[in-house]
């Protein structure tokens, strides 16, 4: 038997798979056998690396060389260029969009400079399904070490010493929670992942699990032992099949080796682990709601008193954390408060995953430090607003979340800080929205979200979305009167009261935030009928400017509908029986001359 | 598969870190193979795959075989150029698997340079 000397790390998340990298591995795969390189170099594939931007990417060990956008017809040049003879590929590496250089090390790369690995440390350095990568990356010593020389009580205020705060969104205290649950006596509790992550636009939950589902269930191993529990449920939703499936295999690889299940580590204490899917409603992220669907009934919330702690699934005490916090345990367990809190800022320790999305050029998961501020997330890492457009603000924390505008971007990530601001840290979704989107138009889309989410138990959620919902609607195709304004404010104050859950509880807040910080656009939407970002059609006329045009021709060339007359040297003209109101010409004119 | 003690826990820890340390840890020795189209033709797969044995026997973990390019010295090929921590580089020259066991054993595993094979000086850069 000879030596591995190549081991090429091809992302295998679900953003990678999307963009070819199951066929990138058959080619591969194929190339290197016929190559006569199979005993030297192999292809192992990883969790998602976060760099989902220019996917499929890989990354090449020992030398650290990054990949990206790698089509099957790259492969034989580049097994025979790299892995045969040692030459990089240059034109498969990075390039910096600033000064077009090409960056063949994945650590010089500036998405990934910025960033801090805790909850991913293993992302693209292990395999998810092989239980052994893990614990050669010190897996399950956290709970060795948790179930052979910590007391409950330890672990405990080791978790609280830590200050970790749930990640799900509340950042309530993770350390508080199992306390209060240890005390509640009970021979039957309950620990519980929650893997729902409904929030539009965010994916760190599902990209945890796919890249390291053994950290997840050493977290609720922890958690277990910590209020005494013996039965875990994780509760992720049917639309993650990836996440299910490694989950799956990382279960009964524990339980085969006596990590899950009676006796465990020869300690003599029991847990097992069970997966509940949901079918994919918001609400069911509620922890109570969650509790209800897990029994088999349908998923609504609860009033609480009492908490979770007390009575919980089946009235039983229970604990339900998310699947960040849950990830963060076992290295805390390890290396101690201390470390984590080493970490972050006064109130916020340790570090946050982002999905960052939208009008962005670097679209992926990112995890960097509490304290980090926002402008860093979004140029540094997120390599800034593509086309060149400017930036208008992001959506933090999705549909319960608000939206901080460009004038304080230099917030930094940290629970207080961000809730200043108007907006939420959340679960970790960050959307970014460029110049030419409407706020109005986006609080509609959230609020259309909520309202067909909302479960229907209560009447100010119910009903009371639905009322926002409609008022929105009416400003955006132009039938807006002033005292809507009034309207929207008070109704959200009062949904916002009288909710019996977080969801109505949080639903008005992409309402009052864009009114705090846009309310000239919803002025303009309703006193002069005009969309200042064009988005909203019915306030769009369809018209070229003929002052601005610069009869380039571009509109004309672009109309799918061969609705626009132009000429050379003529002013393009829109017909508007032909025109299908596509937004084509709005998005391919360069002088912003059509209205 | 039986329960795990803590004790199996170590031992799995160890063994998969042989296979992870090639991703996750910094190597101590480098030992370069040049595979110009002038290297492949004088047998520089052979020599590759010689050393890739040789690191496997030896059981360390701390070696990176890699492949390089063409290093110029296209008369004296194959060449190897071993990198250890904090020492120079050395370039092997015409090399075979005979001779790479040679190097192995005595400069890989002991440190002591096989001068004989050792490529002169004044003849680099060709
Ligand atoms: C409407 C609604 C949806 C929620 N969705 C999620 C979710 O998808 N994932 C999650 O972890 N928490 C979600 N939460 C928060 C949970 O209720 C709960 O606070 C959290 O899972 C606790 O875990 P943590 O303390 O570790 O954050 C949601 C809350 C509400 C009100």
């Amino acid at each position: 038997m000879s030596k591995i000397r190549i081991q090429i790390m091809l992302c295998s998340g679900t953003g990678c798979h999307s963009t070819g990298s199951l066929v990138l591995r058959k080619a591969l795969d194929e190339e290197i056998e016929k190559q006569g390189l199979a005993e030297e170099v192999v292809v192992i594939e990883t969790g998602c690396n976060g760099f989902c931007a220019v996917g499929p990417v890989m990354l090449v060990q020992p030398e650290g060389i990054f990949y990206q956008k790698v089509k099957v017809d790259d492969v034989p040049e580049l097994v025979t260029e790299h892995f045969l003879k040692g030459r990089p590929v240059e034109k498969l590496f990075y390039k910096d969009p600033a000064d077009k250089k090409r960056i063949p090390i994945m650590n010089d790369i500036p998405f990934f400079t910025h960033q801090m690995f805790r909850v991913m440390r293993n992302k693209g350095i292990i395999d998810p399904e092989v239980i052994d990568e893990y614990i050669g990356r010190d897996g399950y010593f956290a709970v060795a070490k948790a179930l052979k020389e910590m007391a409950p009580e330890d672990i405990i205020e080791t978790v609280k010493d830590s200050g970790i705060r749930g990640r799900g969104g509340a950042g309530f205290p993770a350390g508080l929670k199992w306390l209060f649950a240890s005390k509640s006596e009970s021979d039957v509790k309950y620990v519980l992942c929650n893997a729902d992550e409904g929030d539009p636009g965010a994916f760190m939950d599902r990209s945890i699990l796919e890249t390291d589902p053994h950290a997840v269930l050493e977290g609720m191993i922890i958690a277990a032992r910590a209020i005494n529990a013996s039965q875990g449920y994780i509760y992720a939703r049917t639309e993650y099949p990836l996440a299910i499936s490694r989950l799956t295999i990382a279960i009964n690889a524990a339980r085969k080796y006596g990590l899950l299940g009676k006796n465990i580590l020869d300690t003599g204490f029991d847990f097992d682990i069970e997966i509940y899917e949901g079918a994919g409603a918001f609400v069911c992220g509620e922890e109570t709601a969650l509790m209800r669907s897990i029994e088999g009934k349908r998923g609504m919330p609860r009033p609480r008193p009492p908490f979770p702690a007390n009575k919980g699934l089946w009235e039983k005490p229970t604990i339900l954390n998310n699947v960040e916090t849950l990830a963060s345990i076992p290295q805390i367990i390890l290396n101690g408060a201390d470390w984590y809190a080493d970490v972050g800022t006064e109130t916020s320790k340790g570090t946050k995953v982002f999905a960052l999305t939208g009008d962005i050029n670097n679209i992926g998961l990112v995890e960097v430090p509490m304290g980090t501020p926002l402008k860093t997330i979004i140029y540094d890492i997120g390599g800034g607003i593509p086309k060149k457009k400017k930036f208008k603000a992001v959506q933090l924390g999705g549909p319960s979340g608000g939206c901080v505008p460009a004038q304080y971007l230099d917030t930094p990530v940290d629970f207080e800080e961000i809730a200043k601001v108007g907006a939420i840290m959340g679960s970790g979704g960050a959307i970014v929205m460029d110049e030419d989107t409407c706020m109005v138009d986006m609080a509609r889309f959230f609020m259309d979200f909520i309202q067909d989410e909302s479960c229907g138990k209560c009447t100010p959620c119910r009903e009371g979305t639905r009322r926002l919902l409609e008022i929105l609607e009416k400003i955006c195709e132009g039938r807006g009167e002033p005292e809507d304004i009034d309207t929207l404010e008070e109704l959200s104050a009062m949904i916002k009261e009288s909710s019996l859950c977080g969801l109505g509880q949080t639903a008005p807040n992409p309402v009052l935030s864009t009114l705090r910080y846009f309310r000239d656009e919803y002025m303009a939407h309703i006193n002069e009928k005009k969309c200042p970002a064009k988005r909203c059609i019915p306030l769009l006329e369809f018209r070229v400017d003929e002052n601005l045009c610069k009869k380039c021709g571009l509109c004309h060339k672009n109309c799918p509908a061969d609705a626009i007359i132009w000429k050379k040297k003529t002013v393009a003209v829109i017909e508007k029986d032909k025109c299908i109101e596509c937004m084509t010409c709005f998005d391919k004119c360069r002088f912003d001359a059509i209205f | 598969m039986a329960k795990l003690t803590i004790d199996d826990l170590k031992r799995i820890k160890e063994s998969a870190r042989r296979n992870l340390a090639l991703r996750s840890e910094k190597g101590v020795i480098d030992i370069l193979v040049h595979m110009g189209t002038c290297g492949i033709e004088a047998g520089a797969r052979d020599v590759m795959k010689a050393l890739l044995d040789e690191t496997e026997k030896s059981g360390r973990t701390d070696i990176r075989v890699l492949a390089g390019p063409c290093g110029g010295m296209c008369g004296v090929e194959p060449t190897i150029v071993i990198k250890s921590d904090g020492a120079e580089p050395v370039i092997y020259q015409q090399m075979n698997p005979d001779k790479i066991q040679q190097v192995f054993a005595s400069h890989v595993q002991k440190g002591e340079i096989v001068t004989a094979f050792v490529k002169a000086p004044e003849t680099t850069g060709e």
